[in-house]
């Protein structure tokens, strides 16, 4: 049985591209908004990659800075500098 | 000038951080390295390749300083606006200040703790990467405990209950539930430590805690709460994922570890339900506007999120704790237990409590069909009698408290509400008393342990709850008042009904200074 | 709802928490440092005996010969909470990223020359180590200590040893590839030079009052550890010979030396003010470990200075005394 990840971000303006690239990037993901808040939840595993989100935004960007709008997760962490990656799966 | 550039190895995150990190470590040779780091073999945890653990995260100082820098600029502006537009007076009710007091009284002592023992145990792993993981965690609950007090500092300025919340924390009957908590598992051993804290409390429980604190603070008009609690939640993230290494780590070192970290789970899973208690009842009964019942949080972040790690868990050999059992049954009794016992006994509390009101009392039974009505409701309504006939009730005895969880003996038995449950056991000559089977498990495998608790009850018969130089054998001696007094409760102010308190009476002045026009 | 709300006055009921206002000598506004230090730590009720030394309550005063009678005295003059704190440190790091972009960028490490490169290298390299055992230590303070007005900033202590070992990191990968950073672990570990200070080092691990700590580590050894190194090699002589970009690199380390200075006075200061035995526990401290923490930086002195190194740890050892007179200690 595959168990559900989530992620949840501040809803704002610095999440609005990160959150649009989320969801291109993962075509099986569902968004759930809540008060001054998303929470992006996928079966299995959820990737966020750092080149979607440069596509977006314009600009370099630096996944770390995810942290600053993190506020929750569920699943295991994977961190590179080009994809962060929330999974059951082994 | 143009110079030519050695193209260096580029090295991705994990390699540098690696170098950042664990490359800082040695063996060393001038002190045996068990005398340097002397704490963490005592409980039983076989570690025999440390090289296995993953960090959790990787975020080197620099980084670190710049994101958290980001972070508390945006925090303190909103708290400063929040404060000089007195945002207080635009919250949904009077009422909800109450759960800001519990928060200041009840957790931001908690979140120092955590700030303490997460220092403490990142002096005594022996490995590098656990020991930078841990300091940084460290670091980040001394934000959470100071943003916390800053933020509710301008509430404080106004209302009572928040002014003596150290005092209050070290000594007042409620808030040994907590404080106890917490000292049990910064006095365990660092393995314990990290599993009570980093995996049970903050993976496990905090979006229990999470959900009901800083949705409830968004949906009653409270900036600053909901502000720092977002801003807190983002370091969480990073806490959870050191919480579920620690775990994965530990299981995968050697399968004695399993039976030692199940027992843990077993505990401290129970340990922080019975601590949610506090949240439980702030969620259904102290939010004027709700977000969530208690039963609905339970079930989308316990049975289903939790359920998915216990699943991950099972190819260690880890089950559910067995206490998730009762924790379901209790699960629509908890936040009614709690209140009934809160409003019969608010003359030792430090923050106002209420009856229901009728349609309080119908969402209450919307949310719980199968119990309030049935055996809830009837009290509310004899209370909502007393109160009308100028006879509120008030339960003034001491109340027998349990020996481990320190929560005043108030729970039924499960699966049976209509009967008390107690438990005891004997040790060394003297009897104890327990609220439940797992709390009486718990005693008995640390026995020494908790013949310590210091029980507030017992403490006041003791003559521990009086202020130095009080003298009992005086005359008119009133044991009562000069509690309070030790315990710096001003009564009539800080404890008691909200309807007709001080705090009711000036929100509702200043409210109305604040919409008038002259 | 909305509402309009005009600004109306209404009167608060107090100040600030009772038991800053106790502190404060009586009620009134408080700052942020004061309402996020002063009390913090509980001091009373404590339930259980740690597992892990039960001979003392889990906050005890008796973890050092120390006596106070007010820990609150501890006061930092910096007056950090950890939002002052990460913001100070968050402007600092970004002076830094500017300045290691800077040389990068202009191909400056490149062009430095080989000698300065290699002392570069050789010497503060294994520095990094040295760093990590400052982050432990003032970890140790942070965890055992008494009272949040000296543990709070020890914290803060531990994690900015813990940046500089990664700025020493990042020296290292900007002048050389990552194999240099094992030669200078394996410098550390073996090179003669090195082992008097690795054994001061590894003897503080084992050092269980917090207090004598705090004097061996930050005031003593650091305190003459960063004037010479940073200050003297890297900023005087380094500069001079055509290394301007390795102080460029290391500016975090010289500033960061030059304020938590003023911290580490004050806490002195106030301990000897406190207690009329502090004065010359702390005096018998420094007499302690003052000649082992020069005679193991004697050799780093030699790499830097040659000749004039003899010259140099005599003056630093004089100023070290002067600062300890300044506040306070009985030698």
């Amino acid at each position: 049985m595959s168990s559900t990840v989530f992620l949840a971000l501040q809803a704002n303006d610095d999440t609005r591209h990160v959150i649009d690239a989320i969801m291109a990037d993962n075509p099986a993901a569902s968004l759930d908004p809540q008060p001054a808040m998303v929470r992006i939840t996928a079966p299995g595993t959820l990737v966020v990659r750092r080149e979607t989100i440069e596509e977006l935004v314009g600009r370099d960007f630096d996944l770390q800075e995810l942290h600053v709008n993190m506020i929750s997760l569920s699943g295991r962490v994977d961190e590179t500098d080009d994809i962060f990656t929330l999974s059951w799966d082994r | 000038m143009d110079m030519p550039v050695t193209k260096k190895k580029k090295l991705g995150l994990k390699e540098r951080y690696a170098l950042m990190t664990r490359g800082l470590g040695w063996e060393p040779s001038y002190q045996p390295i068990d005398d340097i780091f002397p704490m963490d073999r005592f409980e039983g945890i076989k570690i025999h390749d440390w090289d296995a653990w993953e960090d959790p995260f990787r975020l080197t100082m620099d980084a670190y300083w710049k994101y958290q820098a980001e972070k508390e600029r945006k925090l303190y502006a909103i708290v400063d606006a929040f404060a000089q537009s007195n945002g207080h007076l635009t919250l949904s009710d009077a009422r909800y200040i109450n759960t800001v007091k519990l928060f200041v009284n009840g957790f931001a002592p908690l979140e120092y703790m955590s700030h303490r023992g997460f220092a403490h145990i990142g002096r005594q792993f022996r490995d590098v990467g656990p020991r930078v993981a841990c300091m940084m965690q460290s670091l980040d609950e001394m934000r959470h405990s100071q943003t916390q007090i800053h933020a509710i500092s301008n509430y404080n300025r106004y209302y009572s209950g928040m002014a003596e919340f150290r005092h209050h924390h070290d000594y007042l009957p409620y808030l040994q539930v907590p404080k106890s908590f917490f000292e049990d598992a910064a006095t365990g051993g660092p393995f314990e430590f990290i599993v009570a804290i980093g995996f049970a409390f903050e993976y496990v429980l905090t979006n229990l805690v999470f959900v009901p604190f800083i949705s409830g603070a968004a949906y009653n008009g409270d900036m600053g709460a909901m502000t720092f609690g977002f801003s807190a939640q983002s370091d969480e993230a990073r806490h959870m994922t050191l919480g579920l290494e620690v775990i994965k780590f530990v299981l995968e070192q050697d399968p004695v570890n399993v039976p030692i970290v199940q027992k843990w789970l077993n505990k401290w899973t129970w340990r922080g339900v019975r601590l949610l208690t506090l949240v439980a009842m702030m969620q259904d009964y102290m939010l004027p506007k709700r977000v969530m019942s208690w039963a609905e949080a339970w079930e989308i972040y316990f049975e289903e999120n939790c359920g998915a790690l216990f699943r991950d868990l099972a190819r260690y050999g880890i089950v559910m704790p067995p206490c998730v059992e009762q924790i379901r049954l209790e699960r629509d009794h908890l936040s009614h237990i709690a209140w009934c016992h809160f409003y019969q006994a608010r003359g030792t509390s430090d923050f106002h409590v209420w009856l229901p009101s009728k349609e309080d009392m119908d969402w209450l039974s919307a949310k719980y069909p199968d119990t309030f009505d049935r055996y809830y409701r009837p009290r509310y309504e004899y209370w909502a009698k007393c109160e009308a006939e100028g006879k509120p009730f008030e339960a003034t005895a001491v109340p027998m408290q349990c020996q481990v969880c320190q929560i005043p003996m108030m729970f039924t038995e499960p699966g049976d509400p209509l009967t008390l449950c107690q438990r005891h056991a004997d040790y060394k000559g003297e009897q104890y008393h327990f609220c439940s089977d797992h709390c009486r498990d718990i005693f008995e495998d640390e026995p020494e342990k908790f013949i310590q608790s210091k029980i507030a009850g017992h403490e006041v018969f003791k003559g521990n709850a009086f202020r130095p130089g009080t003298d009992p054998t005086a005359e008119g001696f009133n044991p009562a008042a000069e509690a309070l007094a030790f315990f710096r409760i001003e009564h009539g102010r800080d404890n008691g009904l909200h309807n007709g308190s001080t705090d009711e009476r000036n929100f509702a002045l200043w409210r109305g200074l604040a919409k008038a026009n002259d | 709802m909305q509402m309009d709300l005009r600004t109306v006055t209404i009167a608060p009921q107090r100040q600030t928490y009772g038991h800053v206002a106790r502190h404060i000598g009586g009620d009134k506004p408080a700052s942020r440092y004061q309402e996020g230090t002063i009390g913090l730590q509980t001091t009373g009720n404590q339930h259980y005996r740690p597992l892990w030394d039960p001979a003392h309550d889990y906050f005890d005063e008796s973890r050092t010969k120390l006596k106070m009678a007010d820990w609150y005295a501890f006061r930092d003059p910096r007056q950090y909470y950890y939002g002052s704190y990460v913001l100070a440190r968050a402007r600092q790091q970004e002076a830094a990223e500017a300045a290691f972009d800077f040389v990068e960028t202009r191909g400056l490490a490149d062009a430095l020359p080989d000698d300065i490169r290699a002392l570069a290298l050789d010497l503060i390299l294994p520095l990094r180590h040295v760093a990590w055992g400052a982050s432990m230590n003032n970890d140790f303070i942070a965890a055992y200590g008494y009272g949040t007005g000296i543990t709070q900033p020890a914290l803060y202590y531990a994690m900015d040893q813990l940046g500089i070992a990664q700025f020493d990191t990042r020296l290292g990968l900007l002048l050389a590839e990552p194999e240099a950073l094992d030669a200078a672990k394996e410098a550390w570990l073996h090179d003669v030079r090195w082992q008097s200070l690795r054994r001061l080092v590894e003897d503080l691990f084992v050092e269980q009052d917090w207090f004598e700590l705090f004097v061996a580590q930050d005031l003593v050894l650091d305190g003459l550890l960063y004037p010479l190194v940073f200050q003297t090699i890297v900023d005087g002589d380094l500069a001079q010979r055509g290394g301007a970009a390795v102080a460029m690199v290391t500016q975090f380390q010289n500033e960061w030396a030059a304020e938590t200075r003023k911290w580490v006075d004050a806490q002195i200061k106030a301990a000897c003010a406190d207690d009329a035995g502090n004065a010359a526990l702390i005096g018998q401290w420094i007499a302690k470990w003052t000649p082992r923490a020069a005679a193991a930086l004697c050799p780093l002195a030699e790499m830097g200075l040659g000749d004039r190194s003899a010259a140099v740890m005599d003056e630093l050892c004089a100023a070290l005394d002067a600062r300890a007179a300044r506040a306070g200690v009985r030698a």
